[in-house]
């Protein structure tokens, strides 16, 4: 498959990048892992007349914690997150998705922040990002602009970016003390999309209740879920498994999974169900410390 | 565009069109044709090449980006006419049946066995699980992987 004739742009500088975008408006999209544009090209589902090439940009790749965030830069790979010791350590949440997505062939060159910017409901970091309470850091020509990952989807592959804007950086606020997280994912095969998944980061208090939780879900509604209803569920409470069945089922009811090859309506709610109370009991066991 | 890139060690350079994959460069344009083209929608790991050491999928990949990158293809395993331990590997253990995927398979492979010298066969499953086979069922191509990682640790071939 031959994806239509484009002019590539390959910048050097963020301020080069943007102010490509500025002038290219709507006819650029800008590359970064192309694990995602570059299929959808070869399926001419998009044919952009430009692309902005954004991996020759020094600095906008790497892991570090900093000012109480976990900052990723852009350009790093899913692979680099499943490889380092700092995010297997401290953050299972991203590791265990890091190591479902796509395939390690394909996560050597997705990018997390190509997996957010895409703005597909069915890649797996915008739940764990809504799940951990992440923030998206954009530049465009007119400044540095953060975004709060709940005002970031927008619709099916529609996100808050503006068409000037790059994503440089994706915040993580560093998990408190007692905290754990958990991605269960049902695949059907490796490299497939979710039939369903659900990401949970929570945090105990001293005392052994929920003091902060956040649920996520991939692939059931046009956009990624966070469900609020089965988070408020949880907060304040002792996670036995009365609170966990109520928070599953309300977690369920907030999922809109529509009928595909993976399954019907009422076989993915279901799977929403049992997938978020296997999340919360993982997350809960990390996060005392027995995970 | 002009590219410059190295291939298992070689300079080349060409004129393409930006729309141009690495798999086509590879093959058409430098008519290294060890690396196959098998899907064509980055599932089946038959176009495997490393690019700066990493394992990628060469049909999920603009030509124009490897420029000043240093790709390595299956063509690139065997020195002065010896087989690499895990060409080698392969045919003592039939890893392979209809050889289709046999290139990529080899790429992730190598890349693999750089990083995980003596890997279990669950590491070995889960580190080709970007290729497929339609033929082996795996199981010797699995064996394979491990008996190269046996030779290549005792210092031969």
């Amino acid at each position: 498959m031959i994806p239509a004739a484009f002019e590539y742009h390959a910048p050097t500088s963020l301020g080069e990048a943007t102010a490509l975008l500025a002038r290219l408006g709507e006819d650029a999209k800008v590359l970064s892992g192309g694990q995602s544009l570059i299929p959808m090209m070869k399926l001419r589902l998009a044919s952009p007349p430009h692309v902005v090439d954004i991996n020759g940009i020094a600095g906008l790749a790497g892991l570090r914690e900093a000012d109480g965030f976990l900052r990723i830069g852009a350009l790093t790979r899913e692979s680099d997150l499943e490889e380092s010791a700092l995010i297997r350590t401290r953050y299972p949440l991203l590791h265990e998705t890091s190591k479902v997505i796509a395939d390690p062939i394909v996560r050597n060159l997705a990018t997390v922040g190509g997996n957010l910017a895409h703005g597909d409901p069915a890649n797996d970091h915008p739940a764990t990002m809504l799940a951990l309470g992440a923030a998206v850091v954009t530049i465009s020509p007119r400044g540095e602009r953060t975004i709060p990952i709940g005002a970031f989807f927008t619709g099916p592959f529609a996100t808050a970016l503006r068409s000037d804007e790059i994503l440089t950086e994706v915040r993580v606020p560093v998990p408190a003390a007692r905290s754990g997280g958990a991605y269960v994912k049902l695949e059907r095969k490796v490299g497939d999309f979710a039939t369903a998944a659900v990401a949970v980061q929570l945090t105990l208090s001293a005392a052994g209740t929920c003091e902060q939780v956040g649920i996520g879900l991939t692939n059931v509604g046009l956009t990624p879920i966070k469900a609020t209803a089965a988070e408020a569920a949880l907060k304040g409470r002792r996670l036995d498994d009365a609170a966990i069945a109520q928070a599953a089922t309300l977690a369920a009811e907030a999922s809109e999974p529509s009928e595909d090859l993976r399954g019907s309506v009422a076989y993915k709610r279901d799977l929403v169900r049992v997938l978020t109370g296997r999340a919360v009991r993982r997350a809960l066991a990390r996060a005392e410390g027995k995970g | 565009m002009r590219v410059q890139l190295s291939v298992n060690g070689d300079k080349h350079e060409a004129e393409v069109e930006p729309r141009l994959l690495l798999v086509h460069l590879l093959r058409e344009v430098l008519r290294l044709t060890g690396t196959h083209i098998g899907c064509d929608t980055s599932h089946c790991g038959a176009c495997t090449v490393l690019m700066d050491g990493r394992p990628v999928k060469s049909c999920t990949v603009f030509a124009v980006q490897a420029n000043g990158k240093q790709l390595m293809t299956v063509e690139g395993l065997e020195q002065n006419g010896t087989l690499h331990p895990l060409q080698a590997s392969f045919m003592s253990e039939h890893g392979l049946q209809c050889g289709y995927c046999t290139p990529g398979m080899l790429m992730t492979g190598y890349a693999f066995l750089q990083k995980n010298p003596r890997p279990s066969e669950d590491e070995v499953r889960m580190a080709i699980s970007g290729n497929l086979c339609r033929c082996t069922g795996y199981v010797n191509i699995v064996k394979a992987v491990q008996h190269a990682a046996a030779t290549i640790s005792q210092g031969g071939a």
